[in-house]
């Protein structure tokens, strides 16, 4: 959508660039001083993560160590931080393939019916935006277990699914909407089905909108904590947020090995951040207009 | 479009519906009839009517965490809102260099809170981590601080931690909004002569009242929920120190076994919650809501 920066603004704004090319002092300061402070604890956590544990005990902590060492990293490794990948890769990808396809043929159905049944069925959707998830977290635990999926990485899919859909429906309802009639038309005239229609014009067009909400929904479940911390209990089914925060208990005073764990935890989406910035920013904010 | 083929078309609800009401709505609705039992989870529950609700009101724990919670409300709209405010103004510039610190700026928004609550309390707030170190390096030892474990300053510190996760979010915001202003307006006010403070004040803040109202029921509807950084940073402590509503719920649900009352304790939560976004939709209105991709 950056398309939409009109070049008329463009134009506008050339007389006063040459004024602009001077950083203001009063901004550019506050603006580093911010950039510290977002960027620092970063950073920290990178070079605390190359110490090794005498070197954390003593020393200036806030300059990088004189002899890195990865050894910290080895050791998480070998303490199979790889399972709890694996654990969160597979609730995540289940999850958001289950959000964004029922919420896709739900978004569909919403733009296209004007019936006074399915324009409701969408107003409850969005009053789903408002439910926080602790509200609602202590008869799901009840329910998971009435269903046996307790302490299992399936328990974990429903509640993201159920979810992740108000938000997605909302901003897949508000792109599909903006679809011209015409092209429906004259698919229908071609005597295409629902599912053809999905397929070859829904689908294609609405791409933007898809990216955004598989990166929003990924993100979420990645880092969910609540679920996973209250639906499971064994070592083996814990995800990646949940099993920080156990190594949290036993490392104990290893803040380097610790840190090591929690920079792999994050290395993913550092990597993503960097390939695909913008849509990873607006993926986050998505449906929340001004 | 012919009756059939919407009945046909309806269908496709389904399965978000079946989902969303099994494992959303339908657990919320629960929620307020386990609010009435007296239930340990286990053994038989017992009606208790408003019993629970009754406790909540009166049970100094709670009434505490819900002191907290307005207090976290409240300071985390104080500390956010300006600070957001001037670094999504600050971002919508077109330099570059403003460009590259906004690379750096939002990297907080992206990690878990778990992430975060380690990398603050484990080595950022700890005793001997880095913000007490660099206190000694520069003579100042006498603000060296237990920052979690002084039940005097752990809320304040977890009030900043809070901040730091969620600025950049608002910032985002801001940022967005900030470049949805048409730049004639600007320009209007350079010729009658508005310096750049005049145009901030008179033109970018007023501009700026929706995303200012939208911000604000986030921050605030969000502070009813902030539980994970909180949890891992301090678990609620020391004392009851950090106890806000959401741990106060998890402790009493989970850790007490006393899931009625932790019911009673969610459904407050969650009825405060519906109302700040009503007041949200009535003050912005869905139809506004877009992505707001643009201007990144």
């Amino acid at each position: 959508m950056a398309i939409g920066q009109s070049t008329t603004r463009r134009e506008a704004a050339k007389p006063a660039r040459l004024r602009r090319m001077l950083p203001n002092p009063i901004p550019l300061v506050l603006g580093l001083v911010w950039f510290v402070i977002a960027f620092y604890p970063v950073y920290y956590m990178f070079i605390t993560s190359l110490r090794t544990q005498a070197g954390f005990l003593s020393g200036s902590l806030w300059l990088p160590p004189s002899n890195p060492t990865i050894e910290n990293y080895l050791g998480v490794i070998q303490n199979g931080i790889g399972l709890y990948f694996l654990n969160s890769a597979f609730v995540t990808v289940i999850s958001v393939v289950l959000i964004v396809a029922v919420s896709l043929l739900a978004a569909y159905a919403i733009a296209r019916i004007r019936s006074r049944v399915v324009q409701f069925t969408f107003r409850v959707f969005l009053l789903g935006l408002a439910i926080p998830l602790q509200a609602a977290i202590i008869p799901i635990y009840v329910l998971i277990v009435h269903i046996g999926l307790y302490d299992t990485l399936y328990g974990l899919i429903p509640p993201q699914v159920a979810f992740g859909i108000p938000l997605t429906v909302l901003i897949l309802v508000n792109f599909i909407r903006d679809i011209p009639n015409e092209l429906y038309d004259s698919m229908v005239l071609d005597g295409s089905g629902h599912f053809r229609i999905l397929r070859s014009l829904v689908f294609p067009l609405s791409r933007p909108a898809l990216i955004t909400v598989v990166i929003y929904n990924a993100l979420q479940v990645w880092n969910n904590f609540l679920f996973p911390l209250i639906l499971t209990q064994s070592s083996n089914v814990q995800t990646l947020p949940l099993a920080l925060q156990q190594f949290q208990g036993q490392y104990g005073v290893n803040v380097p090995g610790l840190m090591a764990a929690v920079f792999l935890s994050v290395l993913p989406i550092i990597v993503l951040y960097v390939v695909a910035r913008r849509q990873l920013l607006g993926g986050l904010t998505a449906g929340f207009g001004k | 479009m012919s009756g059939r083929l919407s009945w046909s078309i309806s269908l496709m609800l389904l399965p978000a519906v079946a989902f969303f009401v099994v494992f959303a709505l339908g657990p919320m609705i629960a929620a307020v009839y386990i609010s009435l039992l007296d239930w340990n989870g286990i053994s038989t529950p017992h009606w208790v009517g408003f019993g629970n609700w009754a406790k909540a009101f009166t049970d100094s724990v709670t009434l505490h965490s819900i002191f907290l919670t307005v207090q976290v409300m409240v300071l985390s709209w104080i500390v956010q809102t300006p600070i957001s405010l001037l670094l999504g103004v600050f971002l919508a510039g077109r330099q570059r260099y403003r460009a590259l610190l906004g690379v750096f700026y939002f990297l907080p928004l992206l990690f878990s809170a778990v992430a975060i609550g380690l990398i603050w309390a484990s080595s950022m707030l700890s005793a001997n981590g880095a913000l007490n170190s660099l206190l000694q390096a520069i003579g100042a030892s006498s603000l060296t601080n237990d920052w979690l474990g002084n039940p005097n300053i752990a809320l304040y510190a977890v009030i900043a931690v809070i901040a730091w996760q969620f600025i950049p979010f608002h910032t985002l915001l801001y940022q967005a909004g900030t470049r949805q202003i048409p730049q004639v307006l600007y320009e209007a006010a350079r010729i009658d002569g508005a310096g750049t403070l005049q145009q901030f004040f008179y033109i970018t803040l007023p501009q700026l009242k929706y995303t200012v109202v939208t911000s604000t029921i986030l921050m605030l509807t969000g502070s009813l929920t902030y539980f994970d950084v909180i949890y891992v940073m301090t678990g609620g402590g020391p004392g009851y120190a950090t106890r806000t509503l959401p741990l106060q719920m998890y402790i009493t649900a989970f850790q007490d076994a006393q899931i009625g009352y932790g019911s009673a304790i969610a459904v407050i939560l969650a009825v405060v919650g519906v109302l700040l976004s009503l007041i949200m939709i009535r003050l912005t209105g869905f139809g506004r809501m877009e992505s707001q991709a643009e201007g990144l």
